[in-house]
């Protein structure tokens, strides 16, 4: 240090300014005090939250496991097999003897995941596709948008339904599924806002000052998307539940024992004439506590991170 | 009795962050046939106060006080009596033409509208009415004009509309909010121009709304000056401007670069030529509907620019919108590539170089915008926008070490230190600015591009900046590329100026010898067309005004608008540039009077 005093002078100035220096209020900071002050958006996060903890944690509070058959039951699951605090059956059983409470717990985490892994690849590829699409433009453009254009063309939901025959039903093939459809609407969306970012004179600035380009799309350009991204992101994870949900209600999807919101929400609906409606009630409350929790959300951070309010 | 009084008027807004005083109990009268002007700097509320009185305020706002015009109360009625005055007997014409048009209607249409609501007064009558109008704020064709919509008028035709939009119902009280600001400065002189003669001809009361002491000086009988939407002052404007009682106005006026006044010694220039620029060219593709698929036309943004450039010179870059002087400045960053000519920068030829070769010579040019907000990334702290050219350039640098820089560069360009974890919507304009010099600087570059740098800044601000630009170059020894459209502040700064007229060099001399001897009638106009900060000398001053309004540079031959008869044999002619006196270049152009009479041939047809 004594050698070189210009560098201990400089730690000095660091120092002195650490003292000092006045913190900032970012963009960021200004989104949170609106989301804060929007009720309906605070009240849906602390039930997102509860559910999250419901699912994750809920399983400790039940004696019984998810797949574990209640022999005593048997036949008499319209009168033995009811809500009750007893038997410790919260949610009542399932037409084949599993208690419902474990089952929910379990579907209720699926469906989370496959909504929050989906919404996940779609904000890591969409944006990324979509943001360099969007900045280098011209012939590149082209053929990536196209490209989105062509998958998107193609109808989905068969080609998910022919991959879980060919290859079998597991979570993975259904993860893979979802994520490969959900990044295309981000993708173009991202582009769409890059379009617009990358004319912006800061951008312009970045190019002058020599920034590499891949630089300036991920320190200058997908910073500006993140607020529509996120917005999207909140707004997409519902859908693809409901998504994951029409799939597993057709059958394919999630394999027994496991289950999923939509499995049981099937099961409940094909057993309504059996007595036993709370097969079918309590998934659906859960399945629209959840659906309600992610929109309210959404709604929340658009209003909090739209531009327009500054 | 005045015709407008205003009496204890007070303007409060709640927003978010708590009241917000805009307008504190200002007092102020209009008399018939008086132009009075309000200067301040942005957020004086000099606009909020006849916001106010129009009934325009936003719905957070509230005003208190009394404004009587003619005797009856304007302030806080209902809107069906206000709107009986409103229009009729006080008329508004705001800064943006475009945006205070609507899209979707012809202008007659709109014209028409007025007179409909006001005088019930429909069909031909209305039209001729109008017509005479538009004739009068001297809109050439205005039959044609008449039937065209907003968009397909310049901006200088699109504010004699409102004008005369406004002067329909030969209104007693006009105010004016920021008319020419967004004008040219020749076609502000017109504006001005035909507002001083409808104040004298129809005895129309005007209330001036500026930030600009020239247009004041030119305008006005009486000045208020606003800050902080208090009065500072008021007064005859003889008075205010040879005899300013208060700091402020004295501040205003110092800060105002005036373009006839004697300038500090221009600093010392080396020989060494840094910079050379050939016949750079730069050529757009427009898209025209012609025919089935429409075609592409070629657009001459830059038809043909040499200059060179000195260590520690400024050049600065003088022209009206559309003259290509930005497009001139990304050509030789290199931003936009030029479709011919070359780039040498210290004798090596930087057009056609690829990205990698070029951002080694990035470290040495650097630019600087027009709007300080724009140029900041929203996301960033400026610190982080500041240190961006290290972590580019001088990737080896600690993090601890790069902090230092950057806080010994914001103490450099006047910014205090502790503002480090700032974002760019937490400062003000001047502020920001500072900070796109501070990162345009960081990195000691031999070149900086300072396109329009300062014309998105108060007057005082402005001042602020061009001193510590001057300081920077001073200390750091670079040269500059000085682009603006204001030639009192060109006049400041530049060591040389060059004059462009749709894409091509007019004439380029040395700062003093080409505002005291301009010889091309285009620069002579530009710069008659200035106004001085000085009401004395504005009475007395001649203009020089070229006819007719400036040309679409896609027109052929619009460039040979000052060589009039080579214009008819070959329209493909581009004037040469010829050396009047050592290092006074001019292009080749006809007499004053040759291209007046050239010019009125062709408007009558």
């Amino acid at each position: 240090m004594a050698l070189n005093p210009q560098a201990s002078g400089m730690d000095d100035v660091v120092e002195a300014m650490n003292l000092t220096e006045v913190q900032g209020r970012s963009l960021w900071a200004d989104a949170r005090a609106r989301f804060v002050r929007n009720k309906a958006a605070m009240f849906a996060s602390i039930l997102l939250l509860a559910l999250l903890a419901f699912s994750v944690l809920g399983g400790f509070l039940t004696e019984y496991d998810k797949e574990t058959v209640d022999f005593t039951l048997m036949g008499a699951n319209a009168y033995k097999g009811v809500p009750s605090m007893e038997t410790g059956h919260f949610f009542g059983t399932d037409a084949s003897g599993r208690d419902l409470y474990a089952r929910v717990v379990q579907g209720t985490r699926i469906s989370i995941m496959v909504g929050i892994v989906g919404a996940i690849v779609a904000v890591v590829v969409g944006t990324l596709y979509g943001a360099t699409a969007g900045y280098f433009g011209g012939r590149l453009d082209g053929i990536m948008m196209r490209t989105v254009d062509v998958l998107m063309s193609i109808p989905f939901m068969f080609v998910l339904i022919i991959m879980l025959v060919v290859f079998g039903r597991s979570i993975f093939m259904l993860f893979l599924g979802i994520g490969l459809i959900s990044w295309l609407d981000m993708a173009r969306i991202a582009r769409g806002q890059t379009l617009s970012i990358k004319n912006k004179e800061f951008v312009e600035v970045a190019h002058a000052i020599g920034v590499h380009p891949l630089r300036i799309i991920l320190r200058h350009i997908v910073p500006n998307l993140a607020g529509i991204v996120i917005v999207y992101a909140t707004l997409l994870v519902p859908q693809l539940i409901i998504f994951e949900s029409f799939i597993s209600f057709l059958g394919l999807g999630v394999q027994e024992p496991n289950t999923s919101l939509g499995a049981l929400i099937s099961e409940g609906a094909a057993n309504m004439s059996n007595g036993t409606p709370w097969q079918l009630t309590y998934p659906l409350i859960f399945f629209v506590l959840t659906i309600f929790a992610f929109f309210f959300v959404g709604d929340g951070l658009r209003d909090a991170l739209d531009p327009k309010d500054r | 009795m005045a015709l407008l009084d205003v009496r204890n008027l007070s303007v409060a807004f709640e927003t978010g962050d708590g009241r917000v005083d805009a307008v504190k109990d200002i007092t102020l009268s209009i008399e018939t046939g008086q132009c009075m002007g309000i200067v301040g700097e942005s957020g004086s509320g000099k606009s909020q106060t006849f916001m106010a009185l129009m009934g325009l305020l936003a719905r957070n706002g509230t005003a208190s006080g009394s404004a009587k015009f003619n005797g009856q109360e304007m302030l806080n009625v209902p809107a069906v009596e206000a709107n009986k005055v409103r229009g009729a007997d006080v008329a508004m014409i705001f800064q943006d033409p475009l945006t205070a048009l609507t899209p979707h209607l012809t202008v007659g249409q709109q014209m028409s509208e007025v007179l409909e609501v006001h005088k019930n007064m429909k069909g031909a009558a209305a039209k001729r009415l109008c017509l005479d109008w538009l004739d009068r704020v001297r809109i050439p064709e205005g039959a044609a004009r008449f039937d065209q919509y907003p968009h397909q008028l310049s901006g200088g035709m699109r504010q004699r509309v409102m004008i005369a939009m406004a002067m329909l119902c030969k209104p007693k009280l006009l105010i004016a909010d920021e008319p020419t600001t967004a004008l040219d400065v020749t076609v502000q002189a017109d504006v001005l121009d035909l507002m001083k003669n409808l104040q004298e001809e129809e005895q129309t009361a005007i209330a001036l709304i500026t930030h600009d002491m020239g247009v004041v000086a030119r305008m006005c009988d009486t000045v208020a000056v606003m800050r902080h939407g208090q009065y500072v002052e008021e007064g005859a404007v003889e008075t205010l401007f040879h005899a300013p009682q208060h700091d402020y106005t004295r501040m205003l006026l110092d800060a105002m670069p005036r373009i006839d006044a004697p300038t500090e010694a221009a600093t010392e220039v080396d020989a060494e030529r840094i910079l050379d620029v050939q016949d750079v060219e730069v050529n757009f593709d427009i898209r025209v509907n012609k025919g089935l698929f429409g075609k592409t036309i070629p657009l001459r943004a830059v038809d043909g620019v040499s200059f060179d450039l000195a260590r520690k010179e400024t050049l600065g870059i003088v022209g009206e919108s559309g003259c290509g002087k930005s497009t001139l400045a990304r050509a030789v960053l290199q931003l936009i590539p030029p479709s011919a000519g070359k780039v040498l920068w210290m004798g090596q030829n930087l057009t056609g170089l690829g990205r990698p070769q070029m951002a080694a010579h990035r470290k040495n040019l650097q630019i600087v915008f027009q709007d300080p907000l724009a140029s900041l990334n929203p996301r960033m702290t400026i610190a982080a926008s500041i240190a961006e050219p290290l972590l580019t350039f001088q990737p080896a640098l600690s993090a601890k070490e790069r902090t230092a820089k950057v806080a010994e560069m914001m103490e450099r360009v006047g910014l205090d230190q502790r503002m480090i974890n700032r974002y760019p919507h937490e400062l003000s304009g001047g502020q920001n600015q500072r900070v796109g010099i501070a990162r345009a600087m960081i990195n000691r570059p031999e070149l900086v591009v300072c396109d329009e740098a300062v014309s998105a800044l108060d007057v005082s601000i402005q001042a602020q900046i061009i001193r510590l630009l001057k300081d920077l170059q001073a200390d750091m020894g670079l040269s500059m590329m000085f682009i603006s459209h204001d030639l009192s502040v060109v006049r400041d700064i530049s060591h040389r100026i060059m004059v462009l007229y749709l894409g091509r060099v007019v004439e380029m001399a040395d700062r003093d010898e080409i505002y005291q001897n301009p010889v091309h009638p285009y620069t002579q106009s530009l710069i008659s067309a200035v106004p001085i900060p000085d009401p004395r000398v504005e009475k007395t001053r001649q203009r020089i005004k070229l006819p007719g309004e400036l040309p679409s540079p896609l027109d052929p031959g619009a460039g040979l608008r000052f060589l009039p008869s080579k214009r008819r044999v070959d329209p493909g002619y581009r004037p040469a540039l010829m050396e009047v006196s050592p290092g006074h270049w001019v292009a080749e152009h006809e007499s004053f009077e040759a291209i007046v009479q050239a010019e009125e041939r062709r408007l009558a047809g």
